[in-house]
């Protein structure tokens, strides 16, 4: 027995090392290139998105010659495509971090450890007070006037609109979607959960100019009958219509991570006299945690985001108040509403992409957290710590 | 201690059955109703876009060109626009989704960081807010591919470089790969090993194997991811708001440097900036009914595939 297997062995090996196949080869090398390409997509998006917003983060014309000087001694981070994209005057080519802003020292800025936060950036701003440094005092205000003799681009405003927002949706869609999947995945019968889960998850496949425009349309009528406030449209519509977007998300991921959680945890339970119940709400709804903290997490990504229902139900007005029932406007839906009518290369245009790079920013760490902090309790929970 | 256990048994859990379920039965019930709840606000929209939709709906409002502005006619045009734009985006997305996919099952080791940064990318392109696509497509297509084609073949001439077919198919591509990405690789994992294992054995390579055997057997599973991109690039709007719909247009599109109409965007511009948003509402839910219509019964489709699939796996 054991020569024969060593003489086969010696002859697979041997054969392998003779072997180069070429159409072997470049399948290989094509399609792990190509699978990388997601890879690619995920940094373009950061690089494209951000580096319209670049503009902004110019302090004053006198230093975009210096930052010019600075761009040409980074080509790698750049390539020289950078450049034909420049237009003139607001144009600042700084590096994706913006840590590396410092507008005094601009020339030596390669030889000093630059650190510099967003916020020392905006006092700086203050003091040479000319072109795009303007736009950087406006941001922490609260008035959102891009087109006037005098743009203010009031970022907390929008800031305050979205979390509003995005609180009143996942206040009704996150007990609503959890409590489902909790019925589905523990009381239900084999029968009804195969009913049910299609069902709820047929509520995915709304586009969510669909949901919009119900919201639009009947949501705001009948709400406004039932309460009689002011303004038709406002953050409690685009709450409730952004609930329904969240909610298919919210409702799959977390019955899965019920579905999960292994059966001896409820057998357990169950043995030692607990009813059903008692497991599903002081078992494995526990167990489960993780994933459904990971289930919230993408529920608010997705919320923050929403676009379409946000344009077409929050009403779009920037106001300040705590009041439900009044009109917001969020980050997505300036963006989504505005940006067609401005011109490129305007401070306004910029300002818009740097709403986009950090709305990419908070989904890309929200998804971070939910994939690693899921994925590091849950397998520590499972597999006895 | 038998005699005992006895005893408890029966009477002791149907006794505490009688008494303490009162409490238990409203928790239950409490979960029974946000299932009930939430299929009933499902069926309500689905009901009212049905029911708000349906005097319009009918053969002459799909086929016909809109007329006096808006407020009288059809949907052609946004029909064929989308149409177009989930085919061109079909092209692009699914051979990189479907080869990403064996990338992931076949070729990746099961420890590799390369594929697990795949996965992650994967991911968070599917959790990526809609609009970031636009701004990219946008940025990318639009003002760096499409302004440079223009600037080295075009000698300057606005061609490429404004929104267009091309580029909203391409974005929204972008969008739809995780879509596809997914359900291939399921669909490649319901392939038992022992069919890889003999076909290796018989001599064949290993891209043979997947060629010949892998792939033939996960039709299926392209096919829904494909469906599922459609039906989502079919109804999403924000990635295309600034990279190529219009909002009117006299003629179809006739090559991809034209913008184009989408059933979505017509929505969304006809009930938010119409001058006379009364009446044209049932023309509104009509297109909502139309659009309604596409995606939900792709997505049946998809699914009643994808449970096929399942059970042939099991």
């Amino acid at each position: 027995m054991n020569p024969i297997l060593q003489e086969k062995n010696n002859f697979t090996k041997e054969s392998l090392k003779k072997q180069f196949r070429l159409s072997e080869f470049l399948a290989e090398k094509i399609i792990s290139s190509v699978a990388f390409l997601s890879i690619t997509i995920i940094v373009l998006i950061f690089f494209f998105v951000f580096k319209e917003s670049l503009p902004i983060f110019n302090f004053g014309k006198a230093d975009a010659v210096k930052t010019e000087i600075n761009a040409d001694s980074k080509p790698e981070t750049y390539g020289e495509t950078f450049t034909e994209e420049l237009k003139p005057e607001t144009y600042g080519s700084e590096p994706i971090t913006q840590e590396e802003l410092k507008p005094e020292t601009y020339g030596e800025v390669t030889a000093e450890p630059a650190v510099t936060s967003t916020e020392d950036a905006t006092e700086l701003g203050h003091e040479n007070n000319e072109g795009a440094d303007k736009t950087w005092s406006t941001f922490f205000t609260t008035e959102w006037v891009p087109v006037s003799e005098h743009p203010r681009f009031g970022l907390l405003g929008l800031l305050i609109g979205t979390l509003k927002v995005t609180l009143i949706a996942m206040g009704i869609a996150g007990p609503l979607a959890v409590l489902a999947a909790l019925y589905t995945s523990c009381f239900a019968s084999k029968r009804v959960k195969e009913t049910i889960k299609p069902i709820i998850e047929m509520l995915a496949a709304f586009p969510s100019v669909v949901i919009g425009f119900f919201a639009l349309m009947v949501l705001a009528t009948f709400f406004q009958d039932l309460f009689g406030y002011d303004s038709r449209l406002n953050a409690f519509i685009g709450g409730v219509a952004m609930a329904l977007a969240a909610i298919p998300i919210i409702y799959t991921i977390s019955e899965d991570a019920l579905s999960a959680v292994p059966k001896t945890f409820s057998e357990a339970s169950l043995a030692l006299g607990a009813s059903k119940w008692q497991t599903a709400f002081f078992v494995i709804l526990p167990a489960a945690t993780p994933g459904i903290f990971a289930a919230l997490l993408l529920g608010v990504g997705r919320v923050f985001g929403e676009t379409m229902i946000a344009l077409m139900a929050t009403g779009n007005a920037a106001l300040l108040s705590s009041n439900p029932f009044e009109s917001v406007r969020t980050f997505a839906a300036t963006i989504g509403a505005e940006m067609a009518e401005t011109v490129f290369g305007e401070t306004h245009y910029s300002v818009l992409f740097f709403i986009g790079s950090l709305l990419f920013i908070f989904s890309f760490a929200l998804n971070a957290i939910a994939e690693f902090y899921v994925k590091g309790k849950l397998i520590k929970k499972f597999q006895g710590k | 201690m038998k005699k005992s256990k006895k005893e408890i048994t029966p009477d002791f859990f149907s006794n505490q059955k009688k008494g303490v379920d009162i409490k238990g039965k409203l928790v239950v019930g409490i979960t029974q109703v946000a299932v009930l709840l939430i299929i009933a606000i499902l069926f309500v929209i689905l009901g009212i876009i049905v029911y708000e939709g349906r005097e319009r709906f009918s053969w002459e409002f799909i086929s016909s060109f809109p007329t006096d502005g808006m407020t009288k006619g059809g949907i052609f045009p946004a029909l064929i626009g989308t149409f177009i734009l989930v085919v061109v985006m079909s092209i692009a997305a699914v051979p990189f989704g479907t080869i990403t996919a064996i990338y992931l099952t076949e070729y990746a080791k099961e420890n590799s960081k390369i594929a697990a940064a795949v996965r992650f990318s994967v991911r968070t392109l599917a959790v990526v807010p809609s609009i970031i696509f636009g701004l990219f497509g946008l940025g990318f297509f639009i003002q760096f591919l499409g302004a440079g084609i223009d600037k080295t073949f075009n000698g300057g001439e606005l061609h490429w470089g404004q929104p267009n077919i091309l580029w909203a198919s391409l974005t929204m591509s972008l969008l739809t790969l995780p879509v596809i990405i997914v359900s291939v690789e399921e669909a490649l994992k319901t392939i038992p090993r022992e069919l890889r294992e003999a076909s290796l054995a018989l001599g064949a390579t290993k891209w043979q194997t997947i060629k010949n055997v892998v792939l033939p057997g996960s039709v299926s599973g392209i096919m829904t991811g494909t469906i599922l991109a459609v039906s989502r690039g079919a109804g999403e709007v924000a990635p295309i708001l600034f990279t190529g719909a219009a909002y009117y247009l006299a003629t179809l599109p006739e090559s991809l440097s034209d913008q184009f109409m989408n059933l979505g965007y017509h929505i969304y511009i006809m009930s938010t900036q119409s001058s006379d948003v009364e009446k044209t509402m049932p023309i509104q839910f009509a297109t909502t009914l139309v659009l309604l219509i596409l995606t939900l019964s792709l997505n049946l489709v998809a699914v009643i595939i994808r449970s096929r699939i399942r059970r042939k796996a099991k």
